[in-house]
């Protein structure tokens, strides 16, 4: 039994019993979480692992820089296209490649479709079944529900007494066969779940109308990219040329394919207003009351920025995302970002399955070296089978990112703390409306409730920018500019012997980039911290622990074999655990170890 | 209460009559002859749901975002009526104990009944990562996969991980991520892949509805991968492809050609060596396909394609595909080309049409 108090301010005590929840499931990937419980439920240690790794960026090694993207891409299938344009924007970079503007207002609507449809699909598919319990939804009042729905969205046409009576019945049949699929083993009868039928109706109702329409906000994204998941990008600029007005304009962005994409972006931000939006506020309503899951969202948040207005001008002032660092809970000080400089971004690998040579401390992801080193020997349980990690060694396949030495949150509660620091107008305007509806404080907003209203609020700035661009790329077109790719450049012989870039941008789950070494017109070295490497660190050497750690901390658990809460504040950072898992290699010397070895994402 | 694929049907607007006679229509489609029409019929009227067990293994989950992204049917449906998807654990409502106590109740209940999803591959490696690159319920993956295979009625492969490798299988691959047809100690089962980073939405939920729909797998080609999918090439469909035959090819992203639609295949189009849906189904409920929004195929449904050259690199040599030459030498020779195609063409539309006649007499 040991108790520690943490650099970042947290008191650990592993006395109590361990309770483990692997799989944590409804994430992205593979995830384990232990905790130890007193005598009360509390929470008193948290430890996350990292339970998957592929070894990507080492396959990137030797490889034409202008496909990296297809491969990064594959680091995530649901933050789809997040990664390509990171590292497009990388290869630019390196290579001094700039885009046409509407290439970028392109690229914008793509990531902006991407947040919305990753934010509505998190809450709905992956997050809602920690707040809503489909079976209660049984007992609902159809009549009752339809009053509900009126109340909170009056703008929402579905919402007649039938047709909640509809879905009952149909939801009513699917439980009684005994087959419940998803939902079977649930915790329904956990007393966590705190709405009322009515309300349990309603969400489950618009978990399947999302389901229903989600896909339809990719369509954009197929239609410039030619497919999703996963669509196709280009360093330079965009794939898909526009011809409104020649010869053989259907085979590009015609007038009847931008029409679509105009009412794909309209029918999204309907939907977010008037679905996703209030339900968010609806439910939290009921759960204001818990304000667990903070970690270190109130004292250490960052963010890259993203959303250029202007092409090629990746400036915080041009970024219509915010970006900057809070440490120590200071929000009257948001401190610049800067992804070149090796004293800012570095990361550690004392608790993590590698091991950096000569003993070296923090490696910048530019000088960055990793050599897996799987080790579980003092964990309970034998070789192929874990019971119990050992957070005192190496016990994650994430390593362990720090700024400046501070274990930082990132994500959209992280962006919407940094914006509301920073005085961004919309941003205030909108954590000011959520916090009058729910009449909570402004600290409320350091919680898992938090998180996940940040990210609702996100997904609607998100669906309104789309149509700002959609109307920029319409004007540009008005006035003669209709291209999509710069060709300057594209042709290795014009690229400089050696170069180097960085490419970020704000992932759903916060931030994101890519560091490129490029070196006779091939990958000479790869490397990506992502935003759930930050999320999921592990300790480091100091003892700090990450912000998945920190949210499970002093949370109350009601019943400790059903992990309601625990998943709760996890799923409340969306943790993607693919992209996370990455290590990196460096110079020639690691080249050779690179096909004995496995290294990489 | 079991809801029964007969209810489906009903629930769809299909009316009793026309239910047996698509009992009829199927017992004749699986040579069964009439007489056991009524056999179908009933065993329809009161089969549970199939279970499904969706594991993941090492993956980026492209192939669970392709699933949902399904227009016909909808992946609503497919859930809540036509499967019975027990275990997934990217959507499942439990974790931990209870998600795991899943598999094991599935195995044991429905013993050669149920069908078993691959979503991404195991790897191997016992080297470098002890085999635990992938951990599931603190144990590798590859048991979960060893344990919920060896029973199973049939192994679907989704997406290009489980069929081939995919990605983190490319050169040199650090995890030895292998496919599921070539893991070890696996079982029987007969397996489906359907490759694809991801394979399209329709695609998938079609193979699942072939399944559900005639009660037996698809055909196969040598390979598994399903025929009424992957038995032609994206060349072979692509709308593009009178401008290859022509000889008019983009040069460069955005040039005049570009912005008419010309061919890819100079850009390093993988069409012409990859069998897939794409220029046919196309993605998304329809709407396009890469070709189609400007970018070459990068032939993601081909067995190791990221080691197959630079995506932007043109093949250098096509077999078999119709003009027996390649794009340098069909640019040059654009006029006597289509000049020479557009008589051949009318030679076999001639010959069609006598066919079409004989067979209608």
């Amino acid at each position: 039994m040991t108790i520690k108090t943490t650099p970042n301010g947290f008191t650990l005590d592993n006395a109590g019993q361990r309770v483990v929840v692997d799989p944590v499931t409804r994430i992205e990937g593979h995830m384990r979480a232990e905790v130890n419980i007193d005598e009360n439920n509390m929470i008193t240690n948290a430890v996350s692992s990292g339970t998957m790794w592929r070894g990507l960026e080492v396959i990137l090694k030797g490889r034409d820089p202008r496909d990296a993207w297809a491969f990064t891409q594959r680091i995530c299938g649901v933050c789809t296209g997040t990664h390509a344009l990171t590292s497009v924007r990388a290869v630019e970079d390196s290579l001094g490649i700039s885009i046409p503007e509407n290439a970028n207002c392109i690229r914008n609507i793509m990531q902006l479709s991407l947040q919305v449809h990753d934010h509505l699909v998190h809450f709905y598919h992956l997050h809602a079944l920690d707040w809503v319990n489909p079976v209660n939804a049984l007992k609902a009042d159809p009549k009752a529900t339809s009053a509900l729905q009126q109340q909170v969205s009056p703008s929402h046409p579905n919402s007649s007494p039938g047709y909640f009576r509809d879905i009952q019945n149909r939801l009513k049949k699917f439980v009684e066969s005994g087959q419940l699929g998803p939902f079977k083993n649930g915790y329904w009868t956990n007393p966590a779940y705190l709405l009322p039928p009515e309300a349990d109706l309603m969400a489950v109702t618009h978990y399947l109308e999302a389901l229903d329409f989600q896909k339809e906000i990719m369509k954009t994204r197929t239609i410039f990219g030619g497919k999703d998941t996963h669509p196709n990008w280009t360093v330079g600029g965009t794939p898909s040329p526009i011809n409104v007005d020649g010869v053989g304009g259907v085979g590009g962005l015609n007038m009847a394919s931008l029409n679509q994409v105009h009412q794909i972006l309209k029918d999204s931000k309907t939907f977010i207003d008037n679905v996703y939006i209030p339900d968010l506020l609806a439910i939290a309503q009921f759960y204001k009351g818990w304000l667990y899951g903070g970690g270190i969202s109130g004292q250490s948040v960052m963010a890259y920025g993203d959303i250029p207005d202007r092409a090629n001008d990746y400036s915080p002032e041009n970024l219509m995302m915010p970006s900057g660092a809070i440490i120590n809970g200071d929000l009257s000080k948001v401190h610049d970002v800067d992804l070149r400089d090796p004293e800012q971004i570095r990361e550690y690998v004392p608790h993590s399955w590698y091991d950096y040579p000569d003993g070296a401390d923090g490696l910048h992801p530019w000088d960055g070296v990793t050599e897996p080193k799987f080790d579980i020997s003092t964990a309970k349980g034998d070789r192929h089978h874990i019971e119990e990690l050992d957070e005192d060694a190496k016990y994650s396949w994430i390593k362990a990112p720090r700024w400046r030495g501070h274990a930082m949150e990132v994500g959209p509660l992280a962006r919407y703390v940094i914006g509301y620091a920073k005085g961004d107008k919309e941003i205030t305007e909108q954590i000011n409306f959520v916090l009058k509806t729910l009449d909570v404080p402004v600290d409320a907003l350091f919680s898992t409730l938090g998180r996940t209203a940040a990210r609702g609020l996100e997904a609607a700035w998100c669906a309104d920018k789309q149509l700002y661009f959609f109307d920029k790329l319409m004007t540009n077109i008005k006035n003669g500019d209709s291209a999509t790719h710069s060709g300057d450049k594209w042709d290795p012989k014009d690229w400089p012997a050696e170069s180097k870039g960085v490419g970020f941008t704000e992932a759903p789950r916060g931030a994101l980039a890519h560091w490129v070494k490029i070196k006779d017109t091939k990958i000479d070295n790869y490397q990506c911290v992502v935003p759930t490497t930050w999320n999921g660190s592990p300790r480091d050497a100091d003892g700090n622990i990450g912000a998945f750690e920190a949210a499970l901390m002093n949370t109350k658990v009601e019943r400790p074999n059903e992990p309601v809460e625990i998943l709760r504040s996890l799923h409340s950072f969306d943790p993607c655990l693919a992209c996370s898992t990455h290590v990196m290699s460096e110079d020639g010397e690691e080249l050779a170890n690179v096909t004995t070895s496995p290294i990489g994402l | 209460m079991i809801e029964t694929f007969y209810d489906v049907m009903r629930r769809q607007g299909i009316t009793r009559r026309s239910f047996l006679k698509y009992c009829s229509l199927t017992a004749s489609a699986m040579g069964l002859g009439p007489a056991l029409a009524p056999k179908i019929a009933h065993a329809m009227e009161t089969k549970p749901r199939i279970p499904v067990l969706w594991l993941h293994g090492l993956e980026c989950t492209c192939c669970s975002e392709s699933f949902i992204r399904s227009a016909h049917p909808l992946v609503k449906d497919v859930i809540l009526s036509m499967i019975s998807l027990d275990y997934d654990d990217t959507i499942m409502a439990s974790a931990g104990h209870e998600a795991e106590a899943i598999v094991e109740e599935i195995v044991e209940k429905h013993k050669g009944n149920y069908i078993l999803a691959c979503e991404g591959n195991p790897g191997l490696d016992e080297d470098k990562t002890g085999g635990m690159s992938c951990i599931i319920g603190g144990k590798p993956y590859t048991e979960q996969l060893r344990y919920a295979a060896k029973d199973a009625m049939a192994i679907i492969s989704w997406g290009s991980c489980a069929s081939w490798g995919c990605v983190q299988a490319a050169k040199p691959n650090p995890t030895r991520a292998t496919p599921i047809h070539k893991v070890p100690e696996l079982g029987n089962a007969p397996i489906i892949k359907v490759p694809g980073c991801p394979p399209i939405a329709e695609v998938m939920t079609g193979v699942v509805t072939y399944i559900l729909t005639f009660g037996k797998l698809p055909s196969l080609d040598r390979q598994g991968r399903p025929l009424m999918f992957y038995s032609q090439r994206i060349h072979d469909k692509c709308y593009r492809r009178p401008h290859f035959d022509a000889g008019q090819f983009v040069e460069a992203f955005d040039d005049e050609s570009a912005r008419k639609g010309y061919c890819l295949y100079k850009m390093g189009c993988k069409g012409p060596t990859t069998y897939n849906a794409c220029s046919t189904v196309r993605w998304n409920g329809g709407l396009s396909f890469p070709i189609q929004a400007g970018h070459p195929c990068i032939g993601c449904s081909e067995d190791g394609f990221w080691d197959k050259g630079a995506f932007y690199d043109r093949l250098t040599s096509i077999d078999a595909f119709g003009v027996e030459s390649n794009a340098d030498k069909v640019g040059g020779t654009a006029a006597a080309v289509v000049g020479a195609a557009t008589a051949v063409h009318a030679a076999a539309s001639v010959i069609k049409r006598v066919r079409q006649k004989g067979d209608q007499e």
